[in-house]
């Protein structure tokens, strides 16, 4: 879908300005061995609203029940690689 | 034949029983920091005497009051539920009978929580069609008898209540105050919300219906303000849906509606599905925070999944 390919500190980057916006997370606990919901408390809508925001910005698309299985950072970092292509 | 309607009064009822999120703290573990900050409610109100036909006759009477009509004035009952529990009569002919309206059209419509824009633009085209002359919409839901209090995920989100509007055919050369609806459907996202005759509590697949709202409905909104011929700008208050706060800034956000009151009832009214903006319109009326003619856009989503809206003047 996107023809722009990001690095894996570009998303790790994007990623943490999102949650900053989304959820109020300090980027510099936003580290990819963190996991969303226990240690960064970001709960299910905002997971959603990240999801949105991701997705806009890198050109993916991440549907609903592959969420799920997004428990790092370093799961939707890879994620979102390997969706670009 | 009129080449369209008005509101002319708007009424609600709520009952008086208070739920607050530390009442429901002491049924199911939560608490109430966790429920505002997931939801954005602090209170709901619970019918407990009052069935869904009694919540509709009193928001009913008191907005044919504030029109300044008798029942003798109205011929056509609509009324938006998902929650009456019988089936035979329907809500419409009992409002009817206990506000001693002798022969109006009577019907109840179905959308779930976008039931008040659905029944609103049925009233108004069956006016423009001179099917009738005034009407009196009604949105009502008890949605605590299809609440599991066992159900910690969904029992903090509900509540009970009705608002309701009348309208009526405005004169030959006047403008129409009732704006064209903006209604459709997701019918391949039916299981979504669910109140099932074989599992009768309310279930919805949460992070799905949020997603689709946030993502998809401002557009949908912005299209009612064109459809009336208003500009955003210039819309004076925002009522969706009450579903749960997030939702509301989340499409109020898309929204650029920059100087609209961004109703929020939801914080003391929990989600009262189809009866929602009529209860959160009527409320902020009465409040005074909006005046007679201005444009108010009102945005109903919700089970199906279904949306409807459209822009009216503030009687």
């Amino acid at each position: 879908m996107s023809t722009v390919k990001n690095t894996r500190e570009e998303i790790v980057e994007g990623l943490s300005e999102i949650l900053e916006e989304v959820a109020g997370v300090d980027p510099k606990e936003a580290t990819e061995d963190k996991s969303f919901t226990e240690e960064l408390d970001v709960d299910s809508l905002s997971m959603v609203e990240v999801v949105v925001a991701a997705e806009e910005r890198f050109g993916v698309k991440i549907p609903d029940d592959d969420v799920q299985s997004l428990k790092t950072v370093g799961d939707a970092v890879s994620y979102i690689e390997k969706a670009q292509g | 034949m009129t080449t369209g309607t008005r509101v002319i009064g708007l009424g609600h009822y709520q009952p008086d029983k208070v739920l607050t999120n530390d009442d429901l703290a002491k049924m199911v573990d939560t608490n109430d920091e966790w429920i505002q900050s997931r939801v954005g409610i602090r209170e709901r109100r619970i019918a407990e005497k009052e069935s869904v036909a009694d919540m509709a006759t009193a928001a009913a009477e008191r907005a044919l009051a504030a029109s300044g009509r008798t029942a003798a004035d109205i011929d056509l009952v609509v009324v938006a539920t998902c929650s009456a529990i019988d089936r035979v009569p329907n809500i419409a002919c009992r409002v009817a009978d206990r506000l001693g309206i002798e022969a109006p059209g009577a019907y109840d419509v179905n959308t779930a929580c976008s039931g008040f824009s659905h029944a609103l633009a049925t009233a108004d085209h069956a006016i423009r069609a001179d099917a009738a002359t005034s009407a009196i919409v009604i949105g009502v839901e008890k949605l605590s008898d299809f609440t599991d209090w066992t159900d910690r995920s969904t029992c903090v989100l509900f509540g009970d209540g009705a608002g309701a509007a009348v309208i009526t055919g405005v004169a030959d050369g006047e403008t129409p105050e009732v704006g064209p609806v903006v209604w459709g459907s997701v019918p391949k996202m039916s299981d979504a919300v669910r109140i099932e005759a074989s599992h009768p509590y309310i279930a919805q697949e949460g992070q799905t219906v949020f997603r689709w709202a946030i993502t998809t409905l401002a557009p949908l909104a912005r299209k009612a303000a064109e459809r009336a011929g208003v500009d955003m700008a210039d819309i004076t208050a925002f009522v969706a849906h009450q579903a749960n706060l997030r939702i509301i800034e989340g499409i109020a956000k898309k929204l650029d509606a920059p100087n609209a009151i961004i109703a929020s009832d939801v914080v003391e009214s929990g989600n009262t599905s189809a009866a929602s903006v009529p209860l959160a319109l009527s409320k902020l009326a009465e409040s005074g925070r909006i005046a007679s003619g201005d444009p108010v856009l009102l945005f109903g989503f919700g089970g199906g999944l279904t949306y409807a809206g459209q822009v009216i003047r503030c009687p």
